[in-house]
């Protein structure tokens, strides 16, 4: 592998742990959220530190070309990430239709018990709303 | 009966097979009707709400209508409330399907019996509510769906809507095993379990379509459609125009693979 291409993978690799982990600490980033991360850089760096590592793992995946092995593996680590994203992100929208719909319905509930305590019992209006 | 509301028959009175229990229900015309509720989601719908509300009114004074305001920028709260409708304000947009999920959820923890869903554009004729209501207090129906195709009404719509309809309807009448004519009825009438299972987290959230008519087939709940009037609704962006379409069809297809593919357990 040409040493410019080794030596700019390196330091981004070392950047993006380092800055995860500094996100992490200061609560940016929850731990759940660091794992991906952290593992797709800690193997890109092993993967570019280690010649002899990128020529068998070129050969296992059948790469003529070693810098095309770590752009494989980027894409890889990438694609699994967004994935646990979308799959986090279903389970947020889901979570959030609860809250709105109990908000909804709490609110309602509320003003109907509201508007009871207020009105004494023998008072009652004609419309339907207190028929719930 | 505003003091007692909380203590009204619960669903089971109405669902149980129970011949004993049939013959001691009083069926007057205005107190004997099972705890029914009619609901309604709308968004941006100041305009037509407020007739909506007025003719259901007429037809079946005796219902309470929830309307599930979603979120709307204009007055559909206040126009609503102001003709005697409870409302439900969800915070923000969150779609027809959490809407009207919201209606059903409301309808299992107050105990009802039975609920109508309707739209909130006037598409829906109020004359039809009483029909919707006598056909599902049958033994043998869970779920009623109002169909604009069972009558050769005056229901006009684009060729597109139409030919979806007619396709996810074909769909939906292969996997049931019966004759589903409009899946896409947002005019249908539901009874205990059903409206139990429409609020739990089987409900597709987007739009319950053709996916839901069959995930409830599965299920075990009996379907039926009924013909009723549909009218075309004036000035209104229907909820499967433009670029949605291509999601609607999408989604459609992928949720009855999917649903079909689900193990769901027969009550």
């Amino acid at each position: 592998m040409p040493p410019k291409i080794q030596i700019i993978s390196i330091l981004i690799c070392i950047f993006l742990v380092a800055y995860v982990f500094e996100l992490v600490r200061r609560k940016h980033l929850n731990e759940e959220y660091s794992m991906g991360w952290l593992i797709t850089g800690t193997s890109m760096l092993a993967l570019s530190v280690s010649e002899g590592l990128l020529r068998w793992v070129s050969e296992l995946v059948g790469a003529t070309l070693f810098t095309s092995t770590l752009f494989f593996f980027g894409l890889l680590f990438l694609m699994i990430i967004c994935l646990h994203f979308s799959i986090r992100i279903s389970a947020l929208t889901n979570q959030v239709r609860k809250l709105t719909q109990s908000i909804g319905i709490l609110d309602l509930e509320n003003k109907t018990l509201e508007r009871q305590i207020r009105q004494p019992p023998w008072q009652s209006d004609s419309s339907n709303v207190e028929q719930l | 009966m505003k003091t007692l509301s909380y203590q009204v028959p619960s669903s089971e009175t109405v669902i149980l097979e129970n011949d004993e229990l049939e013959t001691t229900f009083i069926k007057g015309p205005l107190k004997g009707h099972p705890k029914t509720l009619i609901i309604i989601p709308a968004y941006n719908e100041e305009k037509n709400i407020g007739a909506v509300l007025e003719a259901i009114q007429q037809k079946v004074p005796e219902i309470p209508i929830l309307v599930i305001n979603d979120g709307s920028a204009d007055n559909t709260e206040s126009v609503a409330r102001s003709h005697g409708a409870n409302v439900i304000s969800l915070p923000y947009n969150s779609g027809y399907g959490v809407a009207l999920q919201t209606g059903f959820i409301f309808a299992t923890r107050k105990n009802f019996a039975i609920v109508i869903q309707m739209d909130s554009d006037g598409q829906h004729d109020p004359k039809n509510v009483k029909d919707l209501i006598d056909e599902v207090q049958k033994d043998d129906v869970d779920v009623v769906i109002g169909s604009r195709f069972l009558e050769s009404g005056s229901y006009k719509s684009s060729f597109a809507r139409r030919a979806g309809i007619f396709i996810f309807g074909k769909i939906a009448s292969i996997f049931c095993g019966q004759k589903v004519t409009d899946p896409t009825s947002g005019f249908q009438a539901l009874k205990g379990k059903a409206i139990h299972f429409a609020a739990s987290d089987h409900y597709p959230p987007d739009y319950p379509d053709a996916d839901f008519i069959i995930l409830m087939h599965r299920y075990g709940l009996k379907v039926k459609e009924i013909p009723v009037t549909m009218h075309a609704s004036p000035e209104k962006e229907s909820m499967h125009h433009g670029h949605k379409t291509i999601y609607y069809v999408f989604k459609m297809f992928l949720s009855i693979f999917v649903t079909v593919l689900r193990n769901v357990s027969k009550r």
